[in-house]
């Protein structure tokens, strides 16, 4: 049987998660279909069909679809859930916002955040912020997952898998969009970037905070995260946040400034190849993970480290 | 209307777990535990709503054991009206806590049911999806506003807005519906002396999950459960221009 693989994308382009959660796919096995669904669809489609390893992309466009609202997304996806044995979506917020109502749907359990696929009915996901590692195995008749995408690389492009117009369903017409407030920013995204630089509490303000990580942000190319404390606090937007209840990330370099190092904090930023921690105290927890520290005051080493790279 | 919360009982966010030698699971015994921290942010959101003249009682409930109890108590100081336990020794599986809940919501018939977007031990975020697909109702996830009959939402509506991966989300969602709350949605108030006190004689009716027809046994075999890979603490370097060096050098990362 096969594998329904919902994509991420915002009707123009698809996003990275799509090409690791296909990995994780690939690693399952068995063909691998890729649902496209918008109110335009047809551009990340076929961005979609270009990806290796892919079988044949489904595209659904219809006004109902455009917002990745979870009532009619779910309503598709059931309306599919036939033909396959296993549905996965990255666990972005559209992934972890539907797939558990597919699974309801469907009966079956969801297995939340995968990391490793061990074989086609056992994974690896963690679980007390990371702290523990449970291995899990499915008996379900279909088995319905998420994928942490930080724990794989990107499928590469190379293929020319076909695309395939379908119908959407009826609109449930439970919930209706609104408006979106989407952050806007020419800085790579958090869950991409080979470089991320957060701040945390000891920012103290929106305005130091822009004043002081942003411009090495943009010296080095890297995209901006916060702890909770910094959100909480108003200095940084919450798609901003690093962590258990945040994004999880795994960069090559991840610049932690003024952050403590809870294990909520970690737990999203743990497995990065490469840890700094610039930290006033010598004995903040951060030290604990990283490879570099740097026992300072950031409103200086930052603007030095702005210069001096 | 009446609003109907979740709240499960979990270690407390501040212990440092450790996973047991036999890789059976993590070490629960003598651990010290608290609400769900979601589900502080969920009882608090309902309470507001009842304080705003939305609502007219809030009704917790817990699937889980005898000790549940404690967290349910907490809830009704905080000041929920009324809780539900639901009795039982099994570890239960999201989907299962889901039908349990919709069994609860038949009984109880609430406007609005507030679920915590993820517990903090088993970090599953999917039990107030479920709970909504099996209702066939609307869900609003990761709410950081909810607002109901202010004027902007037409009547019978909830207008949520979410957090989701490029900012903020603005939906309106058909009552009754589930919403899950997200951290930034209001800040819980601690429960006073007083209102501990008369927590303690507030009703609390104890159920099974077979009286509402559901089986808990897991459909999910977790193999093991084993210890992350450590990460070690480098090097402390002295100046921020050693730094710059060690990552172009040693590291290669800029
Ligand atoms: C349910 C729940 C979920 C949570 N989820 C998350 C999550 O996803 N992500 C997350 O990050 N947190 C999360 N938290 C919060 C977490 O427990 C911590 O409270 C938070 O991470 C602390 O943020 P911080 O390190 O910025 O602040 P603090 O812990 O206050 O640390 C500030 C640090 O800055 C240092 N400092 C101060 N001034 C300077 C200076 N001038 N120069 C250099 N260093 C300085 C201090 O030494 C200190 O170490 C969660 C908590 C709960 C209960
Ligand atoms: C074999 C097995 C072993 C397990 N071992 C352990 C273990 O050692 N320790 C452990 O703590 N868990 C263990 N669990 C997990 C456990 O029972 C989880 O509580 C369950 O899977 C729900 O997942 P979650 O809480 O992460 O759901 P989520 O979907 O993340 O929860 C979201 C929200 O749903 C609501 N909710 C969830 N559960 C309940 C509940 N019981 N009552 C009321 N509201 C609830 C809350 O509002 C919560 O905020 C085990 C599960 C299995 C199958």
């Amino acid at each position: 049987m096969a594998i329904l693989l919902l994509a991420d994308h915002d009707g123009s382009h698809l996003s990275d998660q799509t090409a690791k959660t296909l990995t994780a796919a690939t690693k399952i096995g068995g063909d691998v279909h890729v649902l496209v669904a918008g109110a335009g669809a047809k551009a990340a489609a076929d961005q979609a069909a270009k990806l290796s390893g892919v079988a044949k992309v489904l595209v659904a466009e219809d006004t109902s679809l455009a917002n990745n609202l979870a009532e009619p997304l779910a309503a598709l996806i059931v309306s599919l859930a036939g033909s396959y044995d296993t549905i996965l979506a990255a666990a972005t917020s559209v992934g972890k916002n539907v797939l558990p109502r597919v699974a309801a749907l469907l009966d079956v359990v969801q297995v939340s955040e995968i990391t490793e696929v061990v074989s086609s009915d056992t994974f690896k996901r963690p679980i007390y912020a990371g702290n523990a590692i449970q291995t899990v195995q499915t008996s379900e008749a279909k088995k319905v997952i998420t994928v942490r995408t930080a724990s794989f690389a990107s499928a590469s492009e190379g293929g020319s898998a076909s695309v395939e117009t379908i119908a959407a369903v009826a609109n449930p017409g439970l919930s209706t969009f609104v408006a979106d407030a989407l952050s806007s920013s020419d800085r790579p995204e958090l869950t991409s970037a080979k470089i991320i630089i957060s701040g945390g509490r000891a920012l103290g303000s929106a305005e130091k905070f822009k004043e002081v990580i942003l411009p090495v942000a943009d010296k080095l190319g890297a995209a901006v995260g916060a702890s909770r404390a910094a959100v909480d606090a108003g200095y940084a937007p919450n798609d901003w946040q690093v962590g258990q209840t945040g994004k999880v990330v795994a960069p090559d370099l991840y610049i932690a400034c003024g952050i403590s190092g809870a294990i909520q904090h970690l737990a999203g930023m743990k497995d990065s190849k490469v840890i700094v921690a610039i930290n006033k105290d010598e004995e903040a927890p951060i030290f604990q993970v990283a490879d570099y520290g740097l026992v300072a005051d950031l409103f200086e080493a930052l603007p030095e480290m702005e210069r001096a790279s | 209307m009446k609003i109907l919360v979740t709240v499960k009982r979990v270690v407390d966010y501040n212990v440092k777990i450790r996973v047991k030698a036999d890789g059976s699971g993590v070490e629960l015994a003598n651990v010290k535990m608290s609400m769900n921290p979601f589900d502080e942010i969920s009882v608090e959101e309902a309470l507001r709503l009842k304080e705003a003249g939305k609502a007219d009682e809030v009704v917790v409930v817990s699937v889980g054991p005898a000790k549940a109890e404690e967290t349910l108590r907490t809830a009704l100081a905080m000041g929920a009206d009324r809780a539900i336990l639901v009795e039982t020794e099994d570890q239960v599986e999201p989907l299962a806590v889901a039908k349990i809940v919709k069994g609860v919501a038949e009984v109880e018939q609430p406007g609005l049911i507030i679920v915590g977007k993820q517990a903090i031990d088993d970090d599953s975020n999917q039990t107030g999806q479920m709970l909504s697909a099996l209702l066939g109702w609307a869900q609003g996830t990761f709410a950081s506003k909810v607002e109901i009959g202010d004027g902007k939402a037409p009547e019978s509506t909830a207008r949520v807005t979410r957090e989701v991966d490029g900012g903020l989300q603005t939906i309106d969602i058909k009552l009754p519906a589930v919403v899950t709350t997200d951290l930034r949605l209001n800040e819980p108030r601690y429960a006073s002396l007083p209102n501990i006190m008369k927590a303690k004689k507030k009703p609390l009716d104890k159920k099974s999950p077979a009286d509402f027809g559901v089986d808990t046994t897991a459909r999910l075999k977790v193999l093991k459960t084993e210890e992350p890979e450590g990460r070690k603490a480098g090097i402390k370097v002295k100046s921020v221009a050693e730094l710059v060096e060690k990552l172009k050098v040693e590291a290669g990362v800029l």
